[in-house]
């Protein structure tokens, strides 16, 4: 159910060749946006050193963290749920969406949930799910998953929008970008004000508060949290973070990271359910804490990416990313953080591809805000790929063979001398190879051929006097 | 085993703790709480006032000034004539109760609902850092008043701006001691940028927020 969809290769193939995915990717400029957003913190390094060490810090006492946010929530009346599996917090949905009797759910955003495939499993319950986040919905009403974690629809243009908005609003067809928002306002205002149970993802759980702190920009995230009656939250075990303080610091850099911006337009901490004399505010609040393979990390060489704020920095940032969009990596989490976080939360073997689909170029480790080393944690999973015997015969072979040669130096100078005179051979007059065999190096870009002669060669030649 | 202690026990596995609770990690999470530092921030010397209003036009509200919260009716009409809007709107009780008459604007004192133009609130404190406002929910203080309506007019009292959020908790606490259901940290109006990128503002909350910072 949660296993990623296999064939990466041949997805990054297609979308390269789709020119509507290509000009849809170069709409956004989220790179662009979050160097201005940046640049008026002078002492930006010093404050994603701080805000990493935040996350170290939670993530060190993991436990401890969640029972105290657990022991503050109670408290105040929010109900904390435990989920070790994706199918565990389906159930629980299903189980208090069943005992309030809830027809209709509406959600803002939560990553989680698409782990899970809530939507789906609420829909063979009977029960009605709305995405309400601008985004989420057009990928709802299109049948499709998110392609980015912040823009889901980047990989839509207003046509593809206003083809479904025709569809499922059976309005007349707009174009303009602004009536087709205006559009979903109008018809998510609806649902927003006839929704029964609310459910938000969790950008962060504070455990000095036990307060859901949740962040938006439509305001979705407001509406979910404070117009049904239940309101359920999901979030990842490693969401836990101190004190207010602390989360007021990562503040600083997650919305900077994302759009640009100094802080979103919404920041809403959610302590409790309604109080007594409240007008609004739900009468049930549940956090559903997940484990779903995140706890794999922890101890590990890998445990730094559970530092993770979700800004998508990092995939704004990726050069591969950035030209194949999101669908390519086959699961719910793409770009640079997606390449480590799938094959550890979801099995190595399941994702073979993901670790050596990125140039280790380092612009995700430049920008990410919590100063998660990801090129360094893509080549470790590289490394393990291999411990495990995981990688194709044929790689394993020929670095059998290479290894085997590269310790006798006779017959290794020897070997790469006949490669080095016949690929100046095969360059032919203007030195450049244009098709390798066996390989799909050649089918983009051409190779320059070898000069003819190995480096011990012409170091040999030039230590004669 | 239940779910909670399978996902704890990993957990202090994996970080080679025996016990549950050893007495100085508990001692580590008690003193964090307690002391809760303010972490590294950017230099922050500024006048507040003007910063506020600043960065409230930064993140696309509207600003107003007036010199005190008796002239708050007056700044409000003024507003909704200049930008065509019903001259009626909600409020919370403590805004509804200042001396309307003459302003030519009627305010009820109820929360609003989904059909209401125009919603009017205090706060419990606004950020001079990013231009943002603050609000509690609670009895007197809907949340639902600074989102439902397509106008969200937030009235400012000058000594209730503070530098970052970090002063904002700490005078919480002072003041109250707990937080209550919902804090709401809102920053101009709502906005999205799901298609193709473009900016457009008033998704699914207020087209327009408009703060008028009352000096005394």
């Amino acid at each position: 159910m949660n296993a990623p969809v296999p064939g990466f290769k041949a997805r990054a193939h297609d979308k390269l060749n789709d020119a509507k995915i290509q000009r849809a990717m170069k709409n956004f400029n989220l790179a662009a946006a979050r160097t201005r957003g940046v640049a008026d913190l002078e002492n930006l390094e010093d404050i994603r050193t701080a805000a990493a060490s935040i996350r170290d810090h939670s993530l060190a006492r993991l436990d401890l963290w969640l029972e105290r946010f657990e022991q503050e929530a109670t408290r105040r009346g929010t109900q904390v749920h435990w989920a070790e599996t994706h199918d565990d917090i389906n159930r629980i949905v299903i189980e208090i969406a069943r005992r309030t009797a809830v027809k209709k759910i509406i959600k803002s955003k939560s990553m989680v949930s698409e782990e899970s495939h809530l939507n789906a499993a609420l829909e063979a319950e009977g029960f009605q799910v709305v995405e309400t986040d601008l985004g989420e919905y057009i990928v709802q009403l299109a049948g499709e998953t998110p392609s980015h974690i912040i823009a889901p629809a980047i990989h839509k243009n207003r046509d593809d929008v206003a083809d479904l908005f025709v569809k499922h609003h059976g309005t007349p067809r707009k174009t303009d970008i602004g009536e087709l928002t205006m559009e979903a306002r109008k018809f998510l205002r609806e649902h927003f004000l006839s929704g029964e149970m609310g459910i938000s993802g969790g950008n962060f759980l504070i455990a000095e508060t036990g307060s859901l702190f949740l962040v938006t920009n439509e305001g979705n995230g407001r509406m979910t949290t404070t117009l049904p009656r239940i309101h359920v939250a999901i979030t990842g075990v490693e969401k836990v973070v101190p004190t207010l303080e602390d989360v007021s610091c990562i503040m600083r850099l997650l919305a900077r990271s994302a759009t640009g911006q100094s802080i979103s337009n919404y920041v809403t901490l959610n302590t409790g359910p309604k109080r007594p004399g409240d007008t609004d505010g739900p009468e049930e609040m549940h956090v559903i804490i997940v484990d779903a393979g995140r706890t794999k990390l922890l101890g590990t060489d890998m445990q730094e990416a559970l530092r993770c704020i979700r800004c998508g920095a990092c995939m704004n940032h990726c050069p591969v990313y950035q030209n194949i969009g999101g669908h390519a990596y086959g699961w719910v989490y793409p770009g640079p953080i997606g390449s480590v976080l799938t094959p550890n939360y979801i099995g190595l073997e399941n994702a073979l591809d993901l670790p050596n689909a990125a140039t280790l170029c380092n612009q995700c480790g430049v920008v990410c805000p919590v100063k998660i080393p990801l090129p360094e944690l893509m080549r470790k999973l590289r490394e393990k790929q291999v411990d495990r015997g995981l990688r194709p015969w044929q790689e394993r072979l020929g670095l059998t063979l290479w290894a085997w040669a590269a310790q006798r130096p006779v017959i290794y100078g020897w070997l790469t001398g006949i490669t080095a005179r016949a690929g100046r051979f095969f360059g032919g007059a203007d030195r450049t190879i244009r098709r390798l065999p066996g390989n799909g190096w050649t089918e983009g870009r051409d190779m320059p051929a070898p000069a003819g002669k190995t480096f011990r060669e012409l170091y040999a030649k030039r230590k004669q006097p | 085993m239940s779910a909670r202690d399978n996902i704890l026990a990993r957990i202090r596995s994996a970080r080679g703790a025996a016990a549950a609770s050893a007495q100085s990690d508990l001692a580590a999470i008690d003193g964090r709480i307690n002391q809760h530092p303010v972490g590294t921030r950017p230099a922050m010397h500024w006048d507040q006032v003007p910063r506020f209003r600043e960065q409230c036009v930064r993140m696309s509200s509207t600003v107003d000034e007036v010199a005190s919260m008796r002239d708050v009716p007056a700044a409000v009409a003024r507003f909704l004539t200049e930008q065509g809007l019903p001259m009626r709107a909600v409020a919370w009780p403590k805004i509804a109760h200042l001396d309307w008459t003459g302003t030519g604007v009627t305010v009820e004192d109820r929360p609003a609902r989904g059909d209401d133009l125009v919603g009017i609130t205090g706060v419990h404190l606004a950020l001079a850092e990013t231009g943002t406002v603050m609000l509690l929910s609670g009895v007197d203080t809907p949340a639902a008043t600074s989102l439902l309506p397509e106008t969200h007019i937030a009235v400012v009292p000058a000594g209730r701006i503070v530098l970052a959020m970090e002063e904002a908790w700490a005078r919480t606490r002072e003041e109250l001691g707990e937080l209550p259901r919902a804090v709401n940290f809102v920053s101009g109006p709502s906005r999205t940028a799901d298609i193709e990128g473009q900016l457009q503002i008033g998704a699914h909350g207020p087209f327009r927020v408009h703060v008028i910072v009352a000096l005394s």
